[in-house]
């Protein structure tokens, strides 16, 4: 808020709009660098105390919890990259992403189709009925899905997991593919049934592949979703840690080990690295489909 | 509701004589056809939409429905999840929830994570998007790094911040050497100082995403808006108050919902940060309810609780309905 007072008033010393302008000197724009570097500042130095804080021995960070490290120690990490349950908790992460992903591009596109491009009674309906899903909380289902997960007998399995998120990210999957299918011109459509193509054939070999940036959308969030799960899989994959996904991981390692503080600054940095990884890359897709959902 | 549904999948007679009525509605419709041929097309189109729909409606009605039903259906009974369920007691759990004072304090948490994350995310967010809604060297450079939290997992965003918070950690450490030793406090140990904590975390993580989806809006307002105003004379702060801000006011309200019903739910990051303590300071609505139906397998019990949590939600996103989405609808209206 303040900052916007002071740039008010430099504007008003100026007399001149600093963005639009010619005067000398641009104040709009420090004060622009400013913000940005203060709020990069902000966001990075806590990330980065935990991965300099890897580098360092429990030792160190006793003795200065927020120097440096001197010496830099690899064995933290050394330690992290060698256990299997690392390395089983990561592949565990990558199954479930990668099933609900599939999971829910499969399914959430089929059910878009026809919301998006039949004319039939009921439609409204079955689009509202797939909105109002937003407002079921994980949370709310929680403890009669377990039950449920319990009767099916998929406590313990990947599936138990995969299944219940897959339904609970249909209803933004639609959301955001219901515009972009809606949008594809008729002609399209027009021009596959003259060359006798099906409506499913329509589906399969036109729509999707044209669709592919709005899946490529939808499945990053599905992705990032169900990478950054917590709840779910607390409930279901109870027991051993082999089992578990990273963030049931990290927490439990915090909890076990809450003596070793440069063990849990390593294992959480090398956890939260593939998910920083994986966004520097698909930024613009993460940013583009949520302001696709926002604009609905 | 759902047995309604499932038979409008079927095709019958009143679908076939209302899909011209239908066609009228929606003029973007394929091209009309004769009466006979429409009839038969009608079979095949409902067997197309419920092999598109169907899947997916399935998977939805079994996964999300059917729990948030048996949620409401378990409240009304005393039950521990094993035993038959036969110990039908009412509005009870009801009765108990409300009366529970500890209760009582994890809805007003979330109360106040909601009211906070009015009051000073959205003004700072915003003050941070128009400020930086310009062109500048590592400008995307910033964006993403501002946006990168939101990313994190809550559990690693809350695991972060329990290594940083932590008594003699790296922020008293820091605090002291600013000489501001004498203000340290047990964040997370501190009744009246841990909500305080919990939203800063909360705040960390998700500002980013308000930042984020600001500019975006702002960047879908018209520079010859902006231009024009500048050649009249407007000063940089009338244009953000008459041109930038009503015009990304969707986003904004959407934000605002977006929040709502995000401090309604919160759950992960409590739950590692404090597990709902001290002494269930800061519980919220969620990890009250898995307090009692998990760990003290009070199903009956903590259903009633998510079904609150359910309406607080459903309430929000109705509120939402009826006044944003239909204000925003007419302003759509208006402009076409």
């Amino acid at each position: 808020m303040s900052a916007v007072t002071e740039q008010t008033e430099q504007q008003e010393k100026d007399g001149v709009d600093a963005d639009y302008g010619r005067s000398g000197f641009d104040y709009g724009k420090l004060l622009a660098i400013t913000v940005g570097l203060s709020a990069v500042a902000v966001t990075l130095v806590p990330i980065l105390y935990v991965v300099l804080g890897g580098f360092r021995t429990t030792g160190q960070l006793a003795e200065n919890p927020a120097g440096l490290p001197d010496p830099w120690v690899f064995f933290k990490y050394r330690d992290v990259l060698t256990s299997s349950i690392f390395w089983h908790q990561m592949l565990n992460s990558i199954i479930v992403a990668a099933g609900t992903t599939v999971g829910v591009v499969l399914l959430g596109t089929m059910a878009a189709y026809p919301i998006a491009r039949y004319n039939f009674k009921f439609k409204g309906v079955l689009y509202v009925i797939f909105t109002l899903g937003l407002m079921f909380p994980i949370g709310v289902a929680a403890l009669p899905l377990y039950l449920l997960l319990r009767d099916f007998g998929l406590i313990g399995s990947v599936w138990g997991v995969i299944i219940p998120q897959v339904a609970f990210q249909l209803p933004i999957t639609i959301i955001i593919m219901r515009p972009f299918l809606k949008a594809l011109p008729k002609e399209v459509e027009e021009a596959a049934e003259m060359d006798g193509l099906t409506r499913v054939g329509f589906f399969w070999r036109i729509l999707l592949p044209l669709a592919k940036p709005a899946i490529i959308t939808v499945g990053v969030l599905a992705f990032v979703a169900s990478w950054n799960a917590y709840l779910l899989p607390l409930l279901v994959l109870q027991g051993d840690a082999a089992g578990h996904t990273l963030p049931l991981g990290v927490q439990q390692f915090q909890t076990r080990y809450s003596s070793d503080t440069a063990a849990i600054l390593a294992y959480t940095s090398l956890a939260m690295l593939p998910a920083l990884a994986f966004f520097t890359v698909m930024e613009r897709r993460i940013v583009d489909g949520l302001t696709g959902a926002v604009k609905g | 509701m759902q047995t309604k549904e499932a038979s409008g999948t079927r095709p019958d007679p009143a679908d076939t004589m209302s899909a011209g009525s239908d066609s009228e509605t929606k003029p973007e419709k394929k091209t009309r056809t004769p009466e006979q041929v429409r009839r038969r097309g009608t079979a095949r189109k409902w067997g197309e939409i419920s092999l598109f729909t169907g899947p997916a409606l399935l998977v939805f009605l079994i996964f999300v429905v059917l729990p948030v039903g048996l949620a409401a259906y378990y409240s009304f009974y005393n039950w521990n999840g094993i035993e038959d369920l036969d110990n039908f007691i009412g509005l009870d759990n009801y009765r108990r929830a409300f009366g529970d004072s500890a209760f009582v304090h994890a809805l007003r948490n979330n109360l106040f994570v909601i009211v906070m994350s009015l009051l000073v995310q959205l003004p700072v967010a915003l003050a941070v998007a128009l400020v930086l809604n310009r062109k500048f060297r590592g400008r995307s450079f910033m964006r993403m790094v501002i946006f990168a939290p939101y990313i994190l997992s809550e559990v690693i965003t809350a695991v972060l911040w329990l290594l940083i918070l932590q008594p003699h950690g790296p922020l008293d450490a820091w605090m002291e050497n600013l000489g501001l030793g004498g203000l340290r406090e047990l964040w997370l140990a501190d009744l009246n100082l841990v909500m305080w904590t919990v939203f800063f975390v909360v705040s960390w993580k998700y500002i980013g995403l308000a930042i984020i989806l600001f500019l975006a809006g702002l960047s879908g307002v018209p520079k010859d808006l902006q231009e024009a105003a500048a050649i009249d004379g407007a000063s940089w702060w009338q244009i953000q108050r008459r041109i930038n801000i009503p015009l990304i006011a969707p986003t904004i309200r959407v934000w605002m919902f977006l929040s709502i019903i995000g401090s309604i739910q919160l759950f992960d990051m409590v739950w590692v940060l404090t597990r709902g303590g001290p002494a269930g300071a800061s519980n919220t609505i969620a990890t009250y309810m898995f307090q009692y139906g998990f760990m003290r397998s009070q199903y009956g019990y903590g259903s009633a609780v998510a079904v609150i949590l359910f309406f607080l939600s459903l309430i929000a996103a109705l509120l939402y309905m009826v006044f944003v989405l239909r204000r925003d609808n007419i302003d759509e209206g208006k402009r076409r």
